[in-house]
């Protein structure tokens, strides 16, 4: 923010400024150069931001009145939704609100990998991002987990089993990580205490996020980088805050479709009964947004090797900035790789439906040509893809494309005299 | 560089202070690791006694052991045999029948699936044994995996027979 000489108004503001530059980073804010021709998948940054802070007002709430221990828990959650005053909203709120994050985060992250947002020099947003999303799982597990029915009992025995393919020391790990021989009481309060903490790291992270998009700005649908400010940009206030408030109203729709009119229809009805060590339902399944993983999970079959794919498949992500060798950004200039980038996404909505199906038969073979596939795209189409592809020929500025190619030469010349 | 580099007496004192230093950290930081791993009064019910002179031939009960079930099978003279005819060659997981059932007649075992410790049904599979509804192992009457993603057999628990009615596991 060293470009900014902000100077308040009044002699309060200057006074208060000089000594804490809160009033020079609410400038920062507002007058933030943003490309003018971003679109409406660029809305779920500040989407994202608002699941982020329902998730924390909505759990503090929750945490009032819910106890942590493994007689208690399941009916303290009912107690909620029966007794105490709203309980029911604030806990389908927080439930369906896990469930929106993640769609939001989805829709976010194919919107980077189409735009190509993660490549440079947003290497660090995209690494940052994927930490996050990384730390929203593990809190969505762990919340999962709290109401203490069958599905948390048996989804927290199955992905603390994961370590245990660890080889030598996987034993003491679960040991370790469950406080005792099986998922029990110590389980459950170590969790409820991460649970807690972990959307305010994320919090740190997502502040971390911003800042680090603000040193380079918005990447944008043509994929160039732009002078700012120019013509190519407009102020983040009022032109974004209104248009990402609007689709912050329509996203709440959607939210609260699931909220008021299907509450339960993201989750399983296995929940509702109180957690049995001694009985596995017949059929376990995650929760939606972690299906694709869990069928890359169980199309391996050797267990080890399994969870080594599984873990992979997240870590991957990391390094996809230097994995994609293209210097062109956006999938708009990729023919080749747009066709690609469609076929990743139905790719990886399959092995979320076989992930929800049982691993036998054709299911397991179809997953397992999906999972093959999922790798073979980030680690062989990609690299050669970045080498091979012909891609079009790319704007200079965001004006020249609208104006056509007759006003280019005056259009790029008259912006480097803008500034 | 490596002319000018020499060891002086205050290297050494700078290594010595990080070395102590780590030494220090990590000594504060293993409680706040330990405090996470079974206590003392977890362990202490480490040791379960059942009753199974009520258990007929054919059947099983199931029994909690740390916080475990624990499959406690009377087996029938044909599951025995059946058992103790595969072939070696055939597991994935070799073990004799012989050593994991001390006692032909009672198969004692952790109801955990090796996999990722789901609870196995009984009398289902394609081995006459048990299945894992989870991600699919198949268990044979001998408690062996078959076939699926289970690495390991059943895992057989330290157990003895008390007298003829009781088994004190653990």
């Amino acid at each position: 923010m060293s470009d900014h000489n902000y100077v308040p108004s009044s002699k309060l503001g200057k006074w208060f400024n000089d000594r804490l530059p809160l009033l020079t980073l609410s400038a920062h804010l507002r007058e933030y150069p943003t490309p003018k021709n971003l679109n409406y998948w660029w809305t779920f940054g500040g989407i994202l931001t608002f699941c982020l802070i329902a998730q924390i007002i909505t759990g503090i709430v929750l945490g009032m009145h819910y106890v942590a221990h493994a007689d208690l828990a399941f009916d303290s959650v009912e107690h909620i939704m029966r007794d105490v005053n709203y309980g029911w909203l604030i806990r389908y709120v927080h439930a369906n609100g896990a469930s929106m994050f993640f769609l939001a985060v989805y829709i976010h992250i194919f919107r980077s990998l189409y735009y190509g947002s993660y490549k440079s020099p947003r290497e660090v947003i995209w690494i940052i991002g994927m930490i996050i999303y990384l730390l929203m799982m593990m809190t969505a597990f762990m919340g999962y987990v709290l109401p203490w029915g069958q599905m948390s009992f048996w989804g927290a025995t199955v992905i603390t089993n994961l370590f245990s393919a660890v080889p030598f020391i996987g034993e003491s790990i679960t040991n370790w990580l469950w406080g005792g021989y099986a998922v029990d009481n110590p389980t459950l309060t170590r969790f409820f205490s991460l649970h807690y903490l972990l959307p305010f790291l994320i919090l740190g992270l997502v502040i971390l996020h911003i800042w680090a998009l603000h040193v380079p700005g918005n990447n944008n649908p043509v994929g160039i980088e732009l002078k700012k400010p120019s013509k190519d940009t407009v102020p983040f206030h009022p032109y974004i805050v209104i248009k990402d408030l609007f689709a912050l109203l329509l996203f709440l729709i959607v939210f609260a479709f699931f909220v008021f009119y299907s509450p339960n229809i993201l989750g399983h009805s296995d929940n509702y009964i109180e957690a049995n060590p001694m009985v596995t339902p017949a059929h376990i399944v995650p929760e939606w947004y972690l299906l694709p993983f869990y069928a890359i999970l169980r199309s391996v079959p050797d267990k080890l090797l399994g969870v080594v794919a599984m873990f992979a498949s997240i870590f991957i992500l990391v390094i996809l900035p230097w994995l994609d060798t293209s210097k062109v950004k956006s999938a708009v200039f990729r023919p080749l790789y747009k066709q690609f980038y469609w076929i990743l996404l139905i790719d990886v909505i399959l092995l979320g439906y076989m992930g929800a199906m049982p691993a036998e038969g054709t299911y397991l073979l179809i997953a397992r040509v999906a999972t093959a596939y999922y790798f073979i795209h980030f680690l062989i189409i990609l690299p050669i893809l970045g080498k091979k592809e012909k891609t079009l020929p790319i704007p200079l500025s965001i004006t020249e494309p609208v104006l056509g190619s007759s006003a280019k030469t005056g259009s790029t010349k008259k912006e480097e005299t803008y500034n | 560089m490596s002319d000018q580099k020499k060891t002086k007496r205050r290297d050494f004192l700078f290594t010595a202070s990080y070395a102590l230093g780590a030494v220090g950290v990590g000594a504060a930081v293993w409680p706040f690791v330990d405090q996470m791993n079974p206590d003392r009064s977890v362990k202490a019910l480490a040791t379960t006694e059942v009753d199974v002179s009520a258990v007929e031939p054919g059947k099983s009960i199931t029994v909690l052991w740390r916080g475990k079930p624990v499959f406690i099978k009377r087996r029938t003279q044909s599951e025995i045999s059946e058992a103790r005819s595969v072939k070696m060659d055939d597991l994935k997981h070799p073990e004799r029948d012989e050593d994991r059932a001390k006692n032909p007649e009672w198969l004692v075992m952790l109801g955990v699936c090796t996999h990722l410790g789901c609870v196995p049904i009984g009398d289902k599979g394609e081995y006459n044994g048990w299945f894992c509804p989870c991600h699919g192992s198949h268990y044979d009457s001998s408690g062996r995996i078959r076939k699926g993603p289970a690495p390991t057999n059943l895992e057989v628990p330290k157990y003895e027979f008390i007298n003829n009615n009781t088994i004190k596991i653990g």
